[in-house]
């Protein structure tokens, strides 16, 4: 049994297809969610949401934040921001990370919340991008933002 | 009468000019088709969200008290405004009359005795409201042409923050709707409070809510308004390109017309010339005789 994905984000939609299962950084923790789940709205954290698909090899996206409504049939993920392991440049994810930790350690303690964010988003970015696949089966909407 | 080296060189500058505008239309045309690709493409988003928050506003009675966001204030007394302008001119009267728009709301506000900032996005509308009425909360310059999420989070981060803290007790969005490439219109809209729009959607009545309503509301609630600014951007980008596309198309078919006369007078002052030269020698051959 497959189970329909939409992945949007306000600038674009990222995925539309079937797959296996999904799992997805939820705010309690990591999900995963086959068809026929009971319906449930969740906000998402910051991490890796991989789509795993009966043929190929698993889909590597990273999320930052938003919603995920489930459906017994369907999810709908609202992040408000994604990107999938391929669109990630290594090179300039390594760089943001670098700048993120500097500012670490630069930051007084007061204004540090919006640099972890930023800093956790950069670690992830990275992981995610490490990721990358060879094959790449489902179905992807063509990237506009 | 100018001379014809004169008219030459004139004739030259105005086909220079008219090259350049013809450029500027074709880089024009193309923003604003992409601009226009990327309106569509928050249509998912938005729709997806609207129908998530009126079934929570559903479930939950009005869906009043579940979070400031979508809460009507009983007095307004401060209003935001999110006034989008673009960075460069020569685009007809696109950011003209936008700002005319913006003037004669926040006009219609203060004779409500109410207070009014402004958040201005785009060069051309911070350096009106620096010259005229600087009620300016933030600016956001230079933009990028290909918006993403990211570059508009500060803006939404300021006016949800500003309205959280009572700063705001509303805030709108002026910006310009594209309509079609010939009509553009400056367009004021509500933002927030978020106002949940009557849905038809049916969704299950039995959600499992993690962690708690409360947290998926707020979620949806500022993806909603991140949505609306990015729309309402994008909206004002392709109004601008198309704008620009048109002044330079009238711009071009006018300089091909000022070279269309110039030429005229051109071939009319080297024929003069000729006769006059002509003349002379003539006159100079009957002289001799």
């Amino acid at each position: 049994m497959t189970i329909q994905v939409e992945i949007v984000t306000p600038s674009r939609q990222l995925y539309s297809g079937e797959v296996e299962m999904i799992t997805m950084p939820g705010v309690e923790g990591e999900m995963g969610v086959l068809a026929g789940h009971a319906p449930l709205l969740t906000t998402l954290n910051i991490g890796e949401l991989t789509l795993h698909n009966a043929a190929g090899e698993p889909e590597y996206i990273a999320v930052s934040g938003g919603v995920v409504e489930v459906l017994p049939d369907k999810v709908i993920v609202m992040a408000r921001s994604a990107e999938r392991a391929e669109e990630i440049d290594i090179a300039r994810a390594e760089e943001a990370l670098q700048r993120a930790e500097e500012a670490l350690r630069t930051r007084p303690d007061e204004d540090r919340q919006p640099v972890e964010i930023a800093y956790r988003r950069s670690q992830l970015r990275l992981k995610v991008a490490r990721r990358r696949r060879r094959t790449r089966p489902g179905v992807f909407v063509e990237d506009e933002g | 009468m100018a001379s014809t080296r004169e008219i030459r060189r004139r004739i030259r500058s105005v086909r220079n000019i008219s090259q350049v505008t013809r450029a500027m239309e074709a880089v024009a045309a193309s923003k604003m088709r992409r601009a226009q690709q990327q309106v569509m493409a928050t249509r998912p988003y938005a729709e997806k969200a609207l129908e998530v928050l009126s079934h929570i506003a559903r479930l939950h009675g009005s869906g009043d008290a579940m979070d400031a966001l979508i809460t009507s204030r009983a007095e307004i007394k401060r209003v935001g405004i999110v006034l989008i302008t673009a960075d460069r001119g020569l685009a007809g009267g696109f950011n003209a009359n936008v700002l005319r728009e913006n003037a004669a709301f926040i006009k219609k506000q203060r004779d409500q005795g109410r207070e009014v900032e402004v958040v201005v996005v785009g060069r051309k509308g911070r350096d009106w409201l620096l010259r005229y009425d600087p009620a300016i909360r933030a600016e956001f310059t230079n933009m990028p042409d290909t918006l993403a999420t990211a570059d508009i989070a500060p803006i939404s981060r300021t006016v949800i923050d500003d309205f959280r803290s009572e700063r705001f007790d509303e805030v709108h969005i002026i910006f310009t709707d594209f309509v079609n490439t010939l009509i553009q219109r400056p367009t004021v809209q509500q933002i927030l409070p978020v106002v949940p729009a009557e849905t038809t959607a049916t969704m299950p009545p039995d959600y499992i809510f993690e962690p708690s309503v409360e947290a998926v509301l707020e979620q949806v609630l500022i993806g909603f308004t991140e949505v609306q600014i990015l729309q309402a951007m994008y909206e004002s980008i392709a109004s601008e390109h198309s704008a620009r596309m048109v002044a330079m198309r009238n711009a071009t078919e006018a300089a091909n017309e000022l070279v269309d006369e110039l030429t005229l007078t051109y071939n009319k002052a080297r024929q003069e010339g000729i006769t006059r030269e002509l003349m002379d020698i003539i006159g100079g051959s009957i002289g001799l005789e």
